[in-house]
């Protein structure tokens, strides 16, 4: 697993570790309590880096390459999921993907940001960034959910829309906007989970749900870090600090009203145990849909409206 | 432009043309397109654009609403509404020194001028974004105002019309910024679903959050000859695929070309334009 740069003193002890582990192995000595010694500080010092993390290093954790993707979340939450491709317009964007599935028998339509684990297929899902099609594929699904009366669940995970000619000729922000809007006026629950990266318009516009909740390392943002910093900082060396004026982290989201509720991840982040996450996800799922699924298609839309509506701060 | 190309071009050129425009005793004014020079008076009575080349001048807002709307018809509202350094945000300046700053040179609370106004004697809620406060960036006033703009065109059914001039987001608000597109969007589904008719003047620049929300979501999108219309900023994109834009790339001619707004309209046939399109959809005659 690739340690982050801030885990270096805690990769250095676990080498330690080994080295003693075979030393012992191999020169018949017996190093066993030198070995607990490590093990116990070790232990240490993964509680202090991981309940002290600074917004930055949450970050790092949210773009970890392990990090569960929503592919794999759709698999390990949902039975019988099946992929549907493609806006009927364009084509089919691989950096979001969609389908239907059961979660404990409940139907869903699912939608979700699709990065990859490796450089190969990173580049196949152009690391999350969707292009208009994939927003646009991604409303068809949701209305065809709306249709059958199925509610939706949607995950983000994504460093933003991307910035590109074909982007913007075929209508980027167009394709977003419809979704913000159309989003608002669906008859059917939808809660969102922001699982790694919210990145800016292009989280948004698969997220506005009735019910919004942020993974514990989980980030979302209007602008990332590093944009902020290059602009306003003039220096992109300074994203620390914009990571920190921002209130990018699952604490700060839920403070300021943006997001519902917190799932808890393994210490060290959910890349080190994905069926726990699953799991976390899959219950609050079932207990928001259990929540709403008394309540009419006018009154899903008037809760979700009065959400987004109550959201701003200003004097009067 | 971006909100990032316009921090680039500020850094570059603290003046700009609308603020020439304003000091007292500066009779002329060289057109930034065509370099002829121009007696401020002529440019204002040809609603700021260039009588030589057409080049469309930036406006400030209640040029903008007497240009448009019967005369004097204009009655603002939530003018109390003001912004709020809700998390301390602070980067070579805090927010609030920004916000004093803005308001100082701007007269006013926030980026954006709301209320009602009449056309032909027929009511519109209308509201008009400005540039020059903070590059008319969206934060949770400017939402709110364009939200209550919708709201009020719902509650007094009268269509609403925005025109809008922004970089996007403001960074400064962090995610209530963002939040801000999903209010606003979703005040205009509400507002679809009534039946009246909402539109849209693209205005240079129109760019970022504010593009990819309200901006582009009429039933009519009118943009103005040349303005910059975009979701990424030219320079984000040449960052990002390192390679020049093409000629004319995110004008409001390659929006029409690519089918993003219904026309491009010359400034001077706006208010005909307007007229016209709402008396189809509406029937507010032109008495
Ligand atoms: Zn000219």
């Amino acid at each position: 697993m690739k340690l982050l740069p801030f885990e270096k003193p805690l990769g250095e002890l676990y080498e330690k570790i080994e080295q003693l582990k075979t030393l012992s192995r191999e020169s018949d000595i017996d190093l066993s309590s030198e070995i607990k010694k490590i093990e116990k500080r070790a232990e240490a010092v993964r509680e202090d880096i991981y309940q002290n993390l600074t917004p930055s290093q949450v970050l790092q954790i949210a773009r970890h390459p392990n990090r569960p993707d929503s592919l794999s979340f759709f698999r390990l939450i949902s039975e019988d999921f099946i992929e549907l491709h493609g806006d009927r317009a364009f084509g089919d964007d691989p950096a979001i993907v969609g389908g239907l599935g059961r979660i404990d028998g409940r139907r869903v339509m699912w939608i979700g940001h699709q990065k990859g684990h490796d450089t190969k297929e990173n580049i196949r899902r152009n690391f999350g960034m969707p292009n208009p099609e994939g927003y646009r594929k991604a409303l068809r699904l949701m209305q065809m959910a709306n249709k059958f009366g199925l509610p939706i669940v949607t995950l983000i995970d994504t460093p933003g829309a991307y910035p590109g000619i074909e982007a913007e000729e075929r209508g980027q922000a167009e394709a977003i906007a419809r979704n913000l809007r159309e989003m608002m006026g669906f008859g059917v629950p939808i809660v969102t989970f922001v699982i790694g990266e919210g990145g800016s318009g292009g989280a948004l516009g698969i997220g506005v749900a009735n019910r919004v909740y942020m993974l514990e390392n989980a980030v979302y943002s209007v602008i990332s870090p590093e944009g902020c910093a290059s602009i306003l900082f003039r220096d992109a060396k300074q994203a620390d600090i914009a990571a920190k004026n921002l209130k990018i982290t699952a604490k700060d989201i839920v403070g300021l009203g943006v997001a519902d509720g917190i799932i808890p991840e393994p210490l060290g982040g959910a890349h080190h145990d994905w069926s726990s996450v699953s799991l976390a996800i899959k219950a609050q799922i079932l207990r928001d849909l259990a929540e709403m699924s008394t309540q009419t298609p006018e009154t899903l839309r008037q809760s979700r409206y009065a959400k987004f509506r109550a959201m701003g701060v200003f004097t009067s | 432009m971006s909100i990032i190309d316009w921090f680039a071009k500020r850094e570059k050129n603290t003046v700009d043309t609308t603020e020439k425009l304003n000091i007292p005793g500066h009779l002329w004014i060289k057109c930034d397109h065509c370099q002829e020079i121009l007696f401020q008076k002529d440019l204002k009575d040809n609603a700021h654009v260039c009588p030589k080349c057409g080049f469309h001048f930036r406006m400030v807002a209640m040029d903008r609403l007497a240009l448009i709307f019967d005369p004097a018809s204009f009655v603002p509202e939530d003018e109390n509404l003001g912004p709020t350094d809700f998390l301390s945000f602070s980067d070579s300046e805090s927010y609030t020194d920004r916000i004093r700053k803005a308001q100082a040179k701007t007269k006013r609370q926030d980026a954006v001028v709301s209320g009602m106004a009449t056309l032909n004697h027929n009511p519109i809620s209308v509201a008009v974004m400005d540039f020059s406060y903070m590059g008319g960036s969206m934060g949770s006033v400017v939402g709110e105002k364009i939200t209550r703009t919708i709201e009020r065109g719902l509650a007094k059914r009268c269509p609403v019309v925005v025109f809008t001039s922004s970089g996007g987001a403001r960074m400064q608000e962090g995610i209530m910024s963002l939040m801000q597109m999903a209010k606003t969007s979703g005040a205009l589904d509400l507002l679809g679903r009534a039946g009246i008719p909402y539109v849209s003047v693209l205005c240079d620049p129109t760019t970022g959050g504010t593009s990819a929300s309200f901006a582009i979501l009429g039933d009519f999108n009118f943009a103005e000859p040349g303005a910059l219309i975009s979701f990424a900023g030219p320079r984000v994109i040449e960052q990002t695929i390192r390679q020049k834009l093409p000629d004319g790339f995110q004008r409001a001619e390659f929006l029409l070309s690519h089918g993003m707004v219904d026309r491009v309209v010359d400034r001077r046939e706006l208010r005909a334009t307007l007229s016209l399109v709402l008396d189809m959809v509406w029937g507010c005659p032109a008495v």
